[in-house]
């Protein structure tokens, strides 16, 4: 939009501006229309400095955690990564069951909400009725408005107890001997965790594979409703692989969202530093250990090796949003798709 | 009709029934964890909630004044910080944004949005509370603010560009300069989106709670001082949600209806800006 179609110098016998008063000397109205007004360069200075604010922000960021982080890079090296003594009195770290616990609370979390999201997605653009679309938009999209803690909230005082109740021993009956639902459920566990995510991610993935769908040209479906195919084959045949990238960026965004959620998934997932296969027991996530203990780390190798769990979160949270990015953008190229909130 | 014929138009029913189904699950989310938050939080609404500060623990009755006003004052100053800076970068792209500093802005805007709020949060520790010394509301603020200046911007950058050109041209036409041509006449029919934005920023940021824990941390008295630790909604959810006490459980979910009900204002508020929009030609 920087390049407007109007040349400001103008074609030599363009008509000048009208200027208030009409001036003998061509001179200075020439000047005006070469762009040296004064006002535009102060316009322009001045939003050029606000716009560095961000790239400026990041870079203090980074340098921040990195540096903070260091002591703690020096100490454990890579094998932070895959040992998984969590030990503050004999100041070894090892971050390997956070990063289980984000890694897995999040791909569960996103088995339950795909499926969902895209169903949502897919009714509101194919199938709804007219008068319902918006208001069922606008309601999924509330779902996201929703403060994390408040989701916290629910989740220790309905969904646990809920979970407790109905949810679990129907699927211990059935799927009770595998590893996966092994051990005494208490309530706070990955299980939790991961639906409590589930329904936070909803809403981000719908909103986007909706956009989506909607940016796909009505030829595509067109084409194959008149070659006779139903109208679920023209969705699912026509439509959902034309916007393949696009859904699968915002399945990724959705796993972006997860990873970094902080409040809910520490409320409900029992912050235990252990690694297990059994999705009923307690787990931790690296946000979840940063909001713990953050204040409780009194040494400062201690608190830097929680600067190294942060600075890993924020390094794998950029690498999945921007691959979540360009897989959208070559959907809806250049709109600001996913980078609204409610 | 054939038998393959009709199975095709079986399962196209039933797909259509079950993606109608996944929908009618998400709304129910919705309106369960709003049913829940009304039923278990409406009953605790009272005069004294709303004008007390908090009791020591095991005993009952305080309120949760100290929260609301400190809500009030950290997200004022986060709002007071981020939607000038939000709204310049946004104007930026809009107008300038096509060249490599545009481009770049617009990643790093993104990549922010994606950051999470708990790494702002330690980040704000490092870069202000430790400099300071002390915890306050102010660091609060600041974090705050830092999650909602790539969000503004954002959409801000979208509002704008949705103008037409010809106003911009009719404007440049009749001898306007760029700069007035971008307020009074491009922002000026924007602003309905732009504000739009800036609600939504400010009702999301208003729910925090992770960038607070280590910079406004929390104060269970009421201090209106932001150089002070302050406490917030969301920061004193977290607290009486996870603490021992069935007194303390109690003020948490009358506190998350009053927090709910705060976003959903800014929501509706910000949908209805947006309407205003659209219902003028």
């Amino acid at each position: 939009m920087t390049t407007l179609p109007l040349d400001p110098r103008g074609p030599p016998g363009a008509v000048a501006p009208p200027t208030p008063t009409p001036t003998p000397t061509p001179e200075p109205g020439w000047r005006t229309l070469r762009g040296v007004n004064v006002g535009d360069r102060v316009y322009r200075g001045v939003l050029t400095a606000l716009a560095l604010a961000l790239p400026l922000l990041l870079l203090t960021l980074l340098a921040e955690l990195v540096v903070s982080a260091w002591p703690a890079l020096k100490q454990f090296g890579f094998s932070f990564l895959w040992t998984s003594v969590w030990n503050p009195v004999a100041e070894v770290y090892g971050a390997a069951p956070m990063i289980f616990g984000t890694l897995a609370s999040s791909l569960l979390a996103l088995l339950l909400a795909v499926p969902l999201a895209l169903g949502v997605a897919i009714f509101l653009t194919e199938f709804a009725p007219k008068w319902l679309r918006q208001p069922v938009a606008f309601v999924v999209e509330l779902l996201a408005a929703i403060p994390s803690v408040v989701y916290g909230l629910w989740g220790i005082f309905v969904l646990i107890p809920f979970l407790r109740s109905y949810v679990v021993p129907p699927l211990r009956a059935v799927f009770g001997w595998t590893p996966f639902l092994s051990g005494v459920f208490y309530g706070n566990s990955l299980l939790a965790g991961a639906v409590i995510l589930a329904i936070m991610i909803v809403p981000y993935i719908a909103a986007v594979s909706r956009e989506v769908l909607l940016a796909v040209p009505p030829s595509q479906r067109e084409a194959a409703l008149g070659m006779g195919a139903t109208r679920w084959e023209a969705v699912w045949t026509a439509v959902v692989p034309y916007g393949r990238a696009g859904l699968i960026g915002s399945v990724i965004l959705g796993l972006g969202r997860a990873l970094g959620e902080t409040m809910a998934v520490t409320m409900v997932i029992g912050n235990r530093h252990d690694i297990g296969l059994s999705v009923l027991q307690p787990a931790y996530t690296m946000a979840a250990a940063l909001a713990n203990e953050f204040t409780e780390a009194t040494t400062d190798l201690y608190r830097s090796a929680l600067f190294e769990v942060g600075l890993i979160l924020f390094v794998i949270t950029v690498v999945v949003n921007a691959l979540a990015r360009l897989l959208i953008w070559q959907v809806a190229r250049g709109t600001a798709v996913g980078s609204r909130a409610l | 009709m054939s038998s393959r014929s009709l199975r095709r138009h079986v399962t196209s029913a039933l797909m259509t029934g079950l993606v109608a189904a996944l929908s009618f699950t998400a709304v129910l989310a919705l309106l369960l964890i709003l049913g829940h938050l009304i039923a278990k939080g409406a009953s605790s609404l009272d005069w004294n909630f709303f004008t007390n500060s908090p009791v020591p623990a095991g005993q009952t009755g305080g309120g949760v004044a100290n929260a609301i006003v400190g809500t009030g004052i950290i997200v004022g100053l986060a709002a007071l910080i981020g939607l000038p800076i939000g709204i310049g970068t946004g104007l930026y792209l809009a107008e300038y944004g096509s060249g490599r500093l545009g481009w770049t802005v617009r990643f790093v805007a993104d990549v922010l949005n994606g950051t999470p709020s708990i790494v702002v949060g330690i980040f704000a520790w490092r870069w202000l509370v430790k400099p300071m010394g002390h915890f306050s509301a102010a660091a609060g603020s600041v974090a705050l603010a830092v999650l909602m200046i790539p969000m503004i911007a954002r959409t801000t950058e979208e509002m704008v560009r949705l103008v037409p050109h010809s106003l911009r041209e009719a404007a440049l036409a009749l001898g306007y300069p760029r700069w007035r041509t971008s307020l009074r006449v491009v922002a000026r029919t924007a602003l309905a989106g732009i504000v739009t934005g800036c609600l939504v920023g400010v009702a999301r940021i208003a729910g925090e709670t992770a960038p607070l824990l280590f910079t406004a941390l929390g104060n269970l008295n009421f201090d209106t001082s932001i150089s002070e630790p302050m406490q917030t909604l969301s920061l004193q959810i977290f607290t009486y949600a996870t603490g021992p006490f069935e007194e303390w459980h109690r003020l948490a979910w009358a506190a998350a209806l009053v927090l709910m009900g705060l976003v959903l204002i800014l929501g509706v508020a910000a949908r209805w800006a947006i309407r205003q929009r659209h219902d003028t030609p």
